[in-house]
């Protein structure tokens, strides 16, 4: 097994392995959150689940309690959700010291109330020494569906405007840089955020957002590859919009990582239509996290599904979904 | 009395082949027929045995030169008591298949017509005959008729009817036959203003180039953008239009004598230049050329072609005296595919690149860059990029081939089909990281299937997981159920060599794969490896000592990055006297260390291809590439010729160590050894190594066998000629690409060989 990195190798795991077992229409509709219809017919919920695993614990931007509910929070939002309460479960290593554990219990209490969710339920394991990496959290997030806003994956149509909430890489970069051993000197925080505010200031387009998506690992590539895969259209950025900060391009350059295949966990992709989209930027740049969001390319009718970026010189390289192993190309 | 039918294949439609056929009947009063089909021509004829006997001779040994015969079977039929000779109607038979002929060059006859005011052809430039004009780039199936080409959109007027119809005529059955009256015609387009056509055209587009403007110009395969290369301005503004540094302008100049102002042309190379293919020849520079430095910088050679259209000798023969030569560059940006059609997107797009247009009304096909080519030190001509002139002639190959499909690898694209003997090596697709040129990928194959009627049983693919084209097959073979076959790049090149050699079986050879990267089956990056190989698999015997790639692609465009990546993992520091030290800055500096330490986002390579990069920055010669093998190619253009030392190499086991040639090296730099003898000397260590490994190989198999070199590396000169000698002189038997370049072009026609026996073995 060596599937973790969430991009082609996962997505070929769940595809082989999981869902040869698993049948449901919720996991049917690949999304980040399964939208449900509850017996009485009327409301829906939002359900999805996440494990988090993180080296290390502690970052520059967050900690793996902000993520344990950032990340749910913001997969509950992507299914145009009100997220309502979370499940904490923790596998905590023998050996953790309470200090670092409180430390983190803190950091999900002040997350939570942050993305105004309740933690309602929990449990704990405690393994061996050696057998956990410190501290492992699941969280289970459930959420409301309003009728008229149930934006998914496969909902992208020709012609929308696909819109960024912010820059890209800094979790995936930060993350790297705070490997104690590495000890890479660079001034850059996680964008580890709940993007409830952003998600809020939609409300008044509702009907009219496509698709809203988190691109958390494999980054803003491989999420967008699972969009035109899941709308069968192809997708077009253009190079010079898409924000990223100085320093992540610089360290991604020098280090030979690829920017658009790197985590975030703060950020959205909104797709909506054309004749909107400067009202749902301005909604967007007004929100909290969302001030440097950017319309950052669209999406076009093509035969199969494909994700373009026209660069700087004027020429479309294909983005790819973050592969297995970083390969050199070049012969 | 008897009578004979023959059936004859190989590169016989849209050569002449049937005038001659008739011709050569007439001569010796024999009657019959000849036809075209899809699958060859085909000639019934009746006469008495000596007769029968005299056109068999002529038909073996004199051939239209275009021709070429790769098989003619023949059998004896009843005597029947026919009137005449005629030429039938083409048949057509759905199964069969027959490879196309190649665009060729205008031959003289015609360019003296264009040039004769005399003649109906005066300065008409869509002039051609069964000897000349396009072929391949018009043909959109076959048999190769003029209602299955893009004339057919053009009626033919009397006049060139009855040329058409004459079989005694040099137009008999030129199916892009065409004249003023009835033919394509010129425009010539401008920012915004309605068009000027004809001989206005011409004239309106020389003007402008005179005036040192940049003009799109269609040709056979695509839009040249042309400028007058003396003319540093336009220059600069053409690398700022295409995005385009420091790599090497194509030129065109009027004639020879023009050529051998700037550049030394011996007796191969002006029949290379002249050939019916008129491609790019690679050129020695003579001392003092005047052609301005920003054409080909750092460069000891230039890329020359003489004209090779109609068009380009009246364009020449308008804008001479004052201008002989010009820059003739593929219309696109940096490395996406020419331009070639007449949309309102092409338009744009051509609007952006130039200040004006000259295009006409034949549609292009299929699009197709020029050809690159060199000739070595043996004479021998070198294939660097196959297109235009060759492509899609196949190879023969010396067996039935299973229909394959083989998707070749990411950079320097070619696919390959089989079928029969043949295989259909694509002309250059490009690189497949360019969606333009994914696209164009597709849909190429997608044309060679229908043209060449193949239906592939078989996938074949690289071994690399993301290359594009292995993606491509991946998903091709998910479609189709067919089975994917992934084969090792280097053992590709090995094959693809042997194949050509017709020597891919049994009998075991040395591979030397010198190559850039590939992906290995240790899921290294591999490219400096000796393999022992057959038809059956390959054996990996020698290889250089992995070094890290720190950071993938990024250090490959740094060089500096692998000189460094080098030192570190050979032990050696990283003084700041040394140049890659001084080249990288100080955060990039400590970054890069910690990545080593780590070996953090680090591919171990045994690229040849990378190391000398990594020497090339040693030696303060090259720290950024702007296009690919820069770094390699101004090493050896430094390489001082009359220095005939070395650096030796230790061999561990199966592991070429590279320590002491770096401990070699580096105290050179401390004596202040200059950069030209070190590069010297590094190259003949690789050529003692080279000389070594085989030895080695020869004493443990106990046989003498073949080498082969295949790979991008060998494109050095240096290392080719002295490899070459140095084993000859040693008595191997040296087998080198002929008709498929060194590089990655031959790729898929070496994974479609090796798919071949694998399917066979699968039965
Ligand atoms: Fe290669
Ligand atoms: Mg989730
Ligand atoms: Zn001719
Ligand atoms: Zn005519």
């Amino acid at each position: 097994l060596g599937h973790g990195s969430g991009g082609a190798m996962t997505a070929e795991l769940i595809q082989r392995v999981f869902l040869k077992y698993f049948h449901s229409d919720g996991l049917q509709q690949k999304n980040d959150a399964a939208n449900l219809a509850i017996p009485d017919n009327i409301h829906r919920i939002a359900v999805t689940t996440d494990s988090h695993i993180v080296t290390p614990l502690f970052f520059p931007g967050g900690d793996i309690g902000r993520l344990a509910v950032c990340g749910t929070v913001n997969d509950l939002l992507t299914a145009g959700a009100t997220p309502k309460w979370l499940s904490a479960a923790f596998i905590l290593e023998e050996g953790l010291p309470i200090a670092v554990l409180e430390q983190i219990l803190e950091s999900m209490k002040k997350s939570a109330e942050e993305a105004q969710v309740e933690i309602v339920t929990g449990d704990t394991k405690v393994v061996e020494r050696g057998k956990g990496d410190g501290i492992f959290i699941n969280t289970t997030g459930i959420g409301y569906i309003a009728e008229n806003f149930q934006p998914g994956g496969e909902k992208a149509a020709p012609g929308d405007a696909v819109i960024l909430s912010g820059t890209i890489g800094d979790h995936g970069m930060a993350v790297l840089c705070a490997r104690g051993e590495l000890g890479i000197r660079a001034d850059i925080s996680s964008d580890a955020a709940p993007l409830n505010e952003i998600v809020r200031n939609l409300q008044p387009f509702a009907r009219s957002v496509h698709v809203l998506r988190d691109p958390t690992r494999g980054g803003l590539s491989t999420t967008l590859n699972e969009i035109a895969n899941q709308s069968q259209v192809g997708i077009e950025l253009d190079e010079k919009s898409i924000p990223i900060s100085k320093e992540v391009n610089a360290v991604c350059e020098m280090l030979g990582f690829d920017p658009y295949t790197t985590a975030n966990e703060g950020k959205m992709i909104i797709i909506v239509p054309d004749e909107i989209k400067q009202d749902v930027l301005l909604a967007i740049r007004r929100s909290k996290y969302g001030e440097n969001a950017a319309i950052i390319g669209r999406v076009f009718p093509n035969h199969s599904p494909i994700v373009l970026l026209q660069t700087n010189l004027g020429t479309h390289r294909i983005l790819d979904p973050l592969p297995g192993e970083l390969l050199p190309r070049i012969c | 009395m008897l009578g004979r039918h023959y059936q004859i294949t190989g590169i016989v439609q849209g050569v002449g082949f049937r005038p001659f056929v008739y011709q050569t009947a007439i001569k010796y009063h024999l009657k019959g027929d000849v036809c075209n089909s899809a699958n060859g021509v085909i000639i019934n004829v009746f006469g008495p045995q000596r007769s029968i006997d005299s056109f068999h001779e002529i038909l073996q040994t004199a051939p239209p030169p275009r021709a070429r015969i790769d098989h003619l079977s023949f059998f004896e039929v009843p005597f029947q008591n026919e009137k005449e000779f005629r030429i039938l109607p083409s048949q057509n038979i759905e199964t069969d298949f027959l490879p196309v002929s190649p665009d060729i060059c205008i031959c003289e006859a015609c360019q003296n017509e264009i040039l004769d005011f005399n003649n109906r052809r005066f300065h008409y430039p869509f002039t051609n005959c069964t000897n000349c004009g396009p072929r391949f780039s018009i043909i959109e199936r076959i048999p190769y008729d003029r209602p299955n080409t893009s004339m057919k959109r053009f009626p033919m007027c009397s006049s060139c009817t009855v040329e058409y119809e004459n079989p005694l005529d040099r137009r008999f059955h030129a199916q892009p036959v065409a004249c003023r009256d009835c033919g394509p015609q010129l425009t010539y387009f401008r920012n915004g203003s309605d068009g000027i056509f004809g001989d206005h055209a011409l004239i309106a587009a020389t003007e402008s180039i005179k005036d040192g403007e940049i003009m799109a110009i269609k040709g056979i395969g695509g839009f040249h953008l042309a400028c007058d290369a003396m003319n540093e301005t336009a220059l600069k503004r053409l690398r700022g239009i295409k995005h385009r540094s420091n790599k090497p302008f194509a030129l065109m100049a009027k004639d020879i004598p023009t050529i051998q102002k700037y550049c030394m042309v011996n007796p191969d190379e002006r029949a290379l230049l002249q050939s019916a293919a008129a491609p790019i020849v690679l050129l020695k520079m003579k001392v003092g050329c005047i052609i301005p430095e920003s054409v080909a910088p750092t460069q000891n050679e230039l890329g020359f072609m003489i004209p090779y259209t109609p068009l380009h000798i009246l364009l020449f023969e308008m804008l001479s005296p004052e201008i002989e030569v010009l820059v003739m560059t593929s219309a696109n940006y940096s490395e996406e595919p020419i331009v070639f059609g007449d949309s309102e997107k092409d338009r744009t797009i051509l609007a952006q690149l130039s200040d004006g247009i000259l295009t006409h009304n034949r549609q292009i096909v299929t699009r197709i860059d020029d050809s690159v080519t060199r000739i070595d030190q043996d004479h021998q001509r070198i294939m660097i990029r196959r297109a235009r002139g060759y492509a899609p002639d196949p190879i023969l190959v010396q067996r039935q081939m299973n229909q394959i499909l083989a998707a070749g690898p990411e950079l320097k694209n070619t696919f390959c089909l089989t079928r029969g003997n043949y295989a259909f090596i694509s002309h250059h697709i490009g690189d497949m990281e360019n969606a333009e040129t994914f696209q164009a990928y597709q849909e190429e194959i997608a044309h060679y299937k229908t043209i060449f009627r193949v239906t592939p049983e078989v996938i074949a693919c690289d071994l690399h997981p993301n290359y594009l084209s292995t993606t491509y097959a991946e998903k091709l073979s998910e479609e189709t159920g067919l089975p994917l076959i992934r084969i090792q790049h280097h053992y590709a090149h090995i094959a693809s060599v042997l194949a050509e050699n017709h020597r891919f079986n049994a009998e075991s050879a040395i591979g030397l794969a010198f190559d850039g990267t590939g992906y290995g089956t240790d899921g290294f990056i591999w490219g400096g490896e000796a393999l022992l190989c057959n038809n059956a698999g390959f054996e990996r015997v020698y290889h250089l000592d992995n070094f890290p790639l720190p950071g993938g692609d990024t250090a490959i465009r740094k060089p500096y990055r692998q000189a460094l990546a080098l030192l570190y993992a050979n032990g050696f520091s990283w003084e700041d006297s040394l140049f890659p030290v001084s080249s990288i800055p100080d955060r990039e500096k400590e970054l890069l260390k910690t990545q080593l330490d780590h070996h953090l986002n680090c591919v171990d390579t045994s690229s040849m291809g990378r190391l000398f990069d990594a020497i090339s920055s040693l030696l303060g010669i090259c720290q950024e590439a702007s296009y690919e093998g820069q770094a390699a190619i101004e090493l050896e253009n430094v390489a001082d010729p009359d220095c005939t030392e070395y650096y030796p190499f230790e061999i561990l086991e199966d592991k070429i160590l590279l320590k002491s040639v770096i401990g070699n090296i580096l105290d050179d730099l401390r004596q202040g050894i200059p950069k030209s003898v070190i590069s010297a000397k590094f190259h003949h260590g690789v050529i003692q190594l080279c000389l070594e490994i085989c030895v080695r190989i020869r004493e443990a198999v106990n046989l003498n066998i073949p080498t082969v070199l295949s790979g991008g590396v060998w494109q050095n000169q240096i290392l080719l000629g002295g490899v070459r000698d140095l084993l000859e002189k040693n008595s191997f038997n040296v087998l080198l690409p002929r008709q498929l370049p060194y590089n990655d072009g031959c790729v898929s026609f070496g994974q479609a060989v090796i798919a071949n026996e694998i399917k066979d073995r699968m039965r």
